[in-house]
This record gives structure tokens, sequence and C-alpha cells, in this order.
């Protein structure tokens, strides 16, 4: 063991040192929230990454992306973000500059471009995110959009998201500025009392909708998506909420506290991921709002009392074939990592590695002390750390995504994938039950007995 | 079609630095470090991924607000340190992005003071190559990358060697490993460049390894000066190639020709190993040609008249059109993201002739452009990559998949294209898209066809 762990610590770069921390060895100081390391193979994006994925399903938006094609080619139609109407979110625009647009400028093909994509495709917005490129040639993204948008009468919204400003936080923020130019904007005279907004929810696979069904249940109104099958016109007069749940560590958060300082909504962290985290979200919710309504909490029990003792019996099959079975986690959003903490508990299996792209000092304490000792607390990962972590815990499946998942496999471990690419609803306990289905397939599968990490036997050959 | 757009919808195109990282993946003991912001690492990272399922570690420099003001210098050689002491690598190849290119880093300079600054260290072999996303596509990326590769390390003359130098375009790790077997199969030994057949295509493993194995030794780079002949392959090809560049400064015979996609495409590939070998087509790969040709007699009715749209890099396209219209499909339209290419030319060329229809020629174009005028033309049948899925789906006709990126179907890696082999596989999977559709289609549901 001692040796592993030697192997793990000679694989990380020594500026990175302050950035690995292993649960109650010592004090925890994780350096987070920075820049990431030149060379060092970073599984984060960049700020345009962090706007496009907050604000990408809008579904009856135009999302345009002004700089050279690869920035709009590698987002197109990459997530599993559903919408119930209008799909304009699942096309790649770009004003796809070349080499004299960035020496002459690019403002004129940008508002041609605007021009003719919203003629072509009447959209209820526009957003125009801006590249590095943009941000070097000094385009006047603001001029331009306030002009195509007086024109064509729709909002049109630049995205501040130069990809070498900051890291993806500063994405999530430039997109809730572009956001916010729209709350307040249409009336609210007709949004009843108990009227929330969904804020860090992206409806991947539906997931949205399977949580709008349980505040149905409850008797609570949903103004506004952000961004999950989300609409303009919701965002727009979703100042009429009287709550705001949040979830994702750090995606909306911007968003929410700008609306609680303007129109004095109150927001709530929340999580619709496992059990605890689905009920207790409700739960708040339903709190929130009892004065107004005396039978909302008692309709929420009632609600989680039967979902549960639908999921429970289903969960107590699964967890009997994983017990005590390995897990690590690395994902963009801490937030995310609390909830499916807490998820494989329930499953019976030990997470002894988590970790984020994006996580806060506040994130990652509370992840040492929801922890068991030993195990490994990681801020802005790369491959050969992952690799060699794997190894040192014997991990036997591992939470990621499309980055993480082939390390994973080379090595010969089960998968769950918890990206925004996947297909399948994670969320509600609907979403858990799937989450175990999941965890269980993969971590089950034969094909563990024959990868290199496992002594091989060869079937008997017999005599006839 | 008069209409001239302004914006890109759905592009047919990826970017420079992509091409570049995939050129590099194909270097033994190569880490590909694109010298930018992070996102064009990682995003390009996840778009390969998904294709070839395998780990693919790209480096950056992971610019920040201030490098852009300042320079991005001491961050290329912080990051190339980090890559040495956590990779070890054989080399390192360092292309430029949109970002760099237009602050005005001069990176050949920035490598040349990193080799004297760390000369202590012994530091790996850096080559440079300039991609700006913002001029060319990812074709123009992966044969630049190329060149750079035997302009930096093929400096001297070589001892005359036995091998020949072949430079494909993009392709998979199956056409890597046929192109192998069929050097092979002559008695010669090509160097290939770039070779990811086992970089993107490699086995299960007890311990990872930080720079997968296989890929072209930077020796047999080095030593490409004294080969027996080059292949420069594709038909679309612009003047400055490696090919024509190792022929200029060290007299290497320098063969072009098409990839070998197809039947005729597939016998100039075979008469020109012939031809430098020495050695007559082996017999079995005689049967193997005798066996493709059989089969395309036995399934031309099926795909005989099918109208096809083909789509994607150009000499995959060119490609693609010359055996398309010797099984008898009508190629309607060849479409690529690339201007001013040399794809119309290039299709005449393996068209004419042979094809009953004329086959439109459409370069520098997006999906949009694409869907607008396969509109019009009411095609059967798509052939070209996973992004034109949706259009596919909105006609109801058959995708065919081949080329990059394969994100929807599983085995990216090992669709087999060229050589007789490569396309034999290619006819027996159009010839059963085509009947599937007609089964499906059909209101009986005949168990045979």
């Amino acid at each position: 063991m001692k040796e592993a762990i030697g192997l793990s610590e000679a694989t990380i770069l020594d500026e990175r040192k302050r950035q690995v921390h292993r649960t109650g060895q010592g004090e925890l100081d994780l350096a987070c929230n920075t820049d990431s390391l030149a060379g060092a193979v970073s599984q984060r994006a960049c700020v345009f990454c962090g706007s496009r994925v907050v604000l990408y399903p809008i579904a009856d938006a135009l999302h345009l992306v002004h700089g050279p094609i690869g920035c709009a080619v590698y987002t197109w139609d990459i997530r599993g973000a559903l919408s119930s109407g209008p799909e304009l979110h699942r096309l790649s625009f770009s004003t796809d500059l070349k080499e004299k647009d960035v020496i002459f400028g690019g403002e004129k093909k940008l508002e041609a471009a605007l021009n003719e994509l919203i003629d072509r495709h009447q959209p209820k917005a526009a957003f125009v995110y801006s590249t590095c490129i943009v941000g070097l040639i000094g385009d006047d993204l603001e001029a331009v959009c306030r002009r195509v948008g007086e024109a064509k009468g729709i909002p049109v919204l630049p995205v501040q998201s130069e990809g070498f400003k900051g890291n993806k936080r500063e994405g999530y923020k430039a997109a809730c500025n572009a956001m916010w130019k729209l709350v307040g904007t249409a009336p609210i005279d007709d949004i009843p009392p108990l009227s929330v907004n969904i804020l860090g929810d992206f409806n991947l696979a539906g997931e949205i909708w399977m949580v709008r069904e349980y505040f149905q249940r409850m008797g609570v109104n949903v103004v506004a998506n952000v961004t999950g099958d989300g609409r303009v016109h919701d965002i727009r007069r979703s100042h009429g909420a009287k709550l705001n749940l949040v979830q994702c560590s750090g995606a909306t958060m911007d968003l929410a506290k700008m609306m609680k300082d303007e129109y004095g909504i109150p927001f709530i962290r929340v999580s619709y991921l496992g059990i605890e985290d689905m009920a207790d979200s409700l739960y708040q919710v339903a709190d929130f709002f009892q004065d107004q309504d005396p039978t909302i909490v008692e309709r929420t029990a009632e609600l989680v009392r039967s979902e549960l003792s639908q999921l429970m019996p289903k969960l107590a099959e699964l967890r009997k074939d994983l017990e005590g079975k390995r897990v690590a986690i690395y994902v963009g959003g801490a937030f995310k990592a609390f909830s499916l903490l807490k998820a494989f508990r329930h499953l019976g299996m030990q997470v002894v590695l988590v970790g984020s792209q994006t996580g806060t000092k506040e994130d990652y304490e509370e992840l040492e002390r929801i922890t068991d000792p030993g195990t490994i607390i990681v801020d802005d990962a790369n491959p050969l750390e992952l690799s060699a972590f794997i190894k040192e815990k014997g991990v036997d499946l591992f939470v990621g995504g499309v980055k993480e998942r082939p390390i994973a496999y080379k090595l010969g471990l089960g998968f769950c994938d918890h990206n925004h690419e996947r297909k399948i609803a994670l969320a509600g306990f609907e979403g858990m039950y799937n989450f175990a289905k999941e965890v269980h397939l993969s971590a089950t599968s034969p094909v563990w007995r024959f990868v290199p990490r496992r002594e091989q036997t060869p079937l008997e050959v017999t005599h006839g | 079609m008069a209409e001239s757009y302004v914006s890109t919808t759905n592009a047919c195109k990826l970017c420079t630095p992509l091409g570049a990282a995939l050129a590099f993946k194909g270097v033994q003991g190569a880490v590909p470090f694109l010298h930018g912001s992070q996102g064009c690492a990682t995003y390009m990272r996840r778009y390969v991924i998904s294709h070839f399922r395998e780990p693919v570690d790209i480096a950056s420099s992971a610019l920040g607000e201030k490098h852009a003001v300042y320079g991005g210098g001491p961050n290329l050689k912080q990051g190339i340190l980090n890559v040495m002491k956590k990779y070890s690598p054989a080399l390192v190849g360092v292309a430029s992005t949109c970002l760099t290119e237009t602050i005005g880093d001069d990176v050949p300079m920035l490598l040349a003071e990193f080799r004297r600054e760390f000369s202590d260290l012994n530091p790996p072999e850096l080559v440079h190559v300039s991609t700006p996303s913002y001029m060319g596509t990812h074709t123009d990326g992966w044969r630049n990358t190329v060149l750079s590769l035997t302009r930096q390390l093929c400096t001297e003359t070589s001892q005359a060697n036995e091998t020949v130098n072949v430079f494909p375009t993009l392709c998979s790790c199956e056409d890597l490993r046929i192109f192998k077997a069929m050097f092979r199969e002559y008695g010669l030994t090509p160097v290939i460049l770039p070779d990811y057949s086992d970089t993107l295509d490699g086995p299960a493993l007890a311990e990872y390894e930080p720079i997968p194995a296989g890929g072209t030794p930077i020796a047999a780079i080095k030593a490409m000066s004294g080969a027996t002949a080059s292949l420069d392959l594709g038909r679309c090809l612009p003047k400055d190639t490696a090919g024509a560049d190792l022929e200029t400064r060290f007299g290497v015979d320098n063969l072009r020709l098409g990839m070998p996609m197809g039947l005729r495409e597939s016998d100039a590939m075979h008469h020109a190993l012939s031809r430098i070998s020495g050695k007559d087509m082996p017999k079995h790969i005689v049967q193997q040609r005798g066996r493709l040709v059989d089969a395309l007699v036995d399934g031309h009715k099926y795909v005989s008249g099918a109208r096809a749209v083909v789509y994607g890099e150009e000499d995959l396209v060119a490609g693609l059109a010359s055996f398309l219209t010797e099984v008898g499909i009508d190629v309607v339209l060849a479409a690529t993201g690339s201007e001013k290419c040399g794809l119309d030319s290039a299709v005449r060329e393996v068209t004419e002739d042979l094809g009953r229809v004329e086959t439109e020629v459409r370069m520098g174009v997006d999906f949009h452009e694409i869907a607008e005028r396969a509109g019009q033309l009411k095609p059967d049948l798509l052939v070209g990559h996973s992004k034109g899925y949706r259009y596919a789906r909105e006609w109801n006709i058959p995708l065919v998949r081949v080329g990059f990126p394969v994100h929807d179907r599983f085995g990216a890696q090992r669709i087999a294209t060229l050589g007789y082999t490569g396309a034999q596989q290619m006819f027996d999977r159009i010839v059963n898209a085509v009947l599937d559709k007609r089964q499906a289609d059909s209101p009986v549901g005949y168990g045979y066809q």
C-alpha cells in the first residue's frame, strides 16, 4: 500500500501537490478555483465552455458562436438536454471567422450572420458567444447586438465568454449575466403564489420533467426552467416566482443572487440526485410554502413515501451484488459529488476517491466532512493522477464523463457516465433506480474477469 | 445556387489544431501540445476520444488573460517542462491556436530558447506547426503537421534503406493496418506517417501507459531521406507536402496517387508497390481482388442507380466518389467543408468515363447547404461521418458511416475502407444498408432478398 501511495505521489506535479488531500490526514488546505497548470493535461475546458453548457438548453434561442469554426463544431448537439418543443439549440451556428476577419475585424460578419440566422429561424432571442479571438481583435459585441436587437425586435445578448479569461466558472458567470438581461422583461400578473424557478438543471434525458412532475403533485408551479427545456419567455418572467431552487454548484448561483438582490426572491440549494437529497429538496420547498398551503408538507411526505416504497426494495436487490465495491468519482462540479457519495452509501459501495474540476474551498471542506478517512480528494485532476489513484485504491467502478471513461476502461474498471452527454435520467427517485441499475450493469459484467488486472484461468480442456 | 451564406450552420469541417493533434498522436513517444487556452485541448480530446474510445492526452499551455497580453512564452515553457516530468516524451508536438497566432507568439523562437535554457535536462524533440483555427480545416492541420515532422526531424541525408515513406490522409486504425499488410505482401517496409494504429486502438492494460505504445519511430522519420520512395496519398494534395519536400531536399522519388479506395485506386497502389519492389502481385492478393470483383457483380443490382450524397474530408470524398461510381451508384453530390481544395478536379478524374451522372461537387460548404442541395437531389443514401445522421433521419434514408468522427456507432477505429479488403467491407456494408432499408420499408417483409 505504501508503495502504491508513493507511486501516486510521484505522479503529482509539485505545483499541484496542494490540490490533493486525503481525508483525515492533516489540515485540509486545498488550493482550488485557480488557473489550470500548463502541461498538466487538465480535464477542464474554458470560459466559453462554461457559458455554452449553461445556456445551451434554451431551446427557442439562437446560439451563435462568434469565432473560428472549432468552438462551434465541438459543441454541436453533444448534450442530452431535451426540449419538449423547439430544438433550435441542437444546431450549431458560427460566424466561422477567417484570417481576413481577424485582421479587419469581425463585426460586419457578425451583424450579417445575425440578420441571416434570425430571419431564417425566427428565434425568441439570440445569444452571441465571444471566443478567444474576439476578445483579442476587439469586436464591439455589445454595439452589434444592440443594433440587431433593435432592428429585429428580439433580445440579442452578448455572452462575454472569451476562452482564456479564466476557467469554466467565469463562463457560468458570463452566462448568468446574459440571462440577467432577460429577467424582468415580461409581465408576471398571472403567476400563482406557489411558484418556483428551477435553476441549474439541464433536462438531461428528461430529468427536469421528472422533477416538475413532483412539484406538480405537491401543487407547486414552475415559472422558468433555467435552463433545461428552457424558453426565453419563461426566463423573462422568472422574477415572478416566489422561490429559486438552485442545483449544480456554480452554474446558476450568480443569477439566483442577482434575483435576490434585485427582486428579493430567496433561493435554496437543492439536488435532485440520490434519495436524501431529492426528498430533502422537496421538503425544503414544502416548508417554504407551508404558511400559504398548510397541507403541502403532508402531500410532500405522501409523495416521498409512495416513491420510496417502490424504490427501496428494488435498490436492496441491486445492493446485494454491489456491497463493498470501491468507487472513484470525478465530476465537473463538486455539488454533484455530494449527492453521489450519499447515493453510493445506499448501494453499500465505498467511495475512495472524489474530485471535481471546479470545486470551491467550501465544497472541499464539505467533502472532507462526509468522506471516510483516507479518501483522496482532488481538484482539477488529470489522466495520470486519476490512473495512479485508481491503482492505489483498487477501484472497481468510476463515475465521470467522456474524458474519464477511457482511463477506466483501459484499466478494466466499471464505469457510470454522469456527464452532460448521458442519455439516461439519473435525477429523482426514478433516476436513483436508473443510476443503481447502470452501476450494477457495469460492475457485474463478466468482462472484468478477462481484463489484465485479473488473473486469467483458461477453461479446462478435457480428453474425449 | 447563387445564394451566398454569411454564417455557418452545422459545419462539415473541424479546426486545424485537431488535425495536428491527431497527426502527432501517430508518432512514437509523442505528446501533442496545444499552445493556447485550456479549452481547445479539452474539447478536442473529448471529440477524438468519442471516436476512438481510447485515452487521448493532449497537453495545453493553458493560457490566461495575462498571457494574452504579455505573451504565452513562459506558459509554453513551463508546460513542456511539466509534460517532460510526467510523460517523459520522446517528442512534444506543439501546435499553435488562433489565440497564440493572434497575439503573435513566435513558437519556433520560444522552442529554440527552451532548448538552450534547458539543455541540461536533455529535452525531447520539439516539433512545431502553425495551426490557427481561422485558416483551413483539420485536413490542413494534419498535412502541415506531417510536413513539419519531416522538415524538422529529417534534416540529414541517411544511408539508403529499403523503406518506403507513406503519407496517408486521415483514416481509421484498421486502414493503417491494411497499409502495413499491403506492404508486407511485397516484402517492403513502410514508414507510415502518422501511424496511430496502436496508439489510438490499443489493448486492455494492467498498468496505465502515460503515452500509449506504438506510432512512427522518430528514428524512422529521421531516416526518411534514405527511403526508396515516398507515396504521397490523396488527389487533393497541395504542392507542399512531406513527399514533395523529401524529393526536393533528398531526391527521394515521390509518387502521387489517390488513397487506395475502391478497385481502381487500389489497383494503382498495388501497381506502385509492385514497381517499387520488383515483385508481381502476390497470389492471395490476386485472389482478394478477384473476390472483390466477384462481389461487385453479385451485388451490383442492389445498388445500381442508387443516388448517393458523400461528404467529409476532400480526399475521403474523392476516394468514396471513385468507389461508389465503380459499383454503379450515382454520386449526385460530393461535398466538403474545405475551400479551394481541388475536389472538383479530383472527382472528375475518378468518375469521368464511368459514371452515369455528372457528380456535382461543392467545396467550402456546411451541412445547411449540403442539406438544401440534397433536398432537391433526393438521394437514396448518405455516405460520410456521424454528423450527417440528422439529415439521414429526416429523409429516412440510410447513412453508411465512414470517416471521422463516428460518434454514434461502435468500432469506428476498425472501419476498413482501403485496399481490396476495405473495398469489400465497404461494399458489403453499403449493399446491406440498402437491403435493410428495402426490407424495413416492405409491407411483405421477405426473409430472403
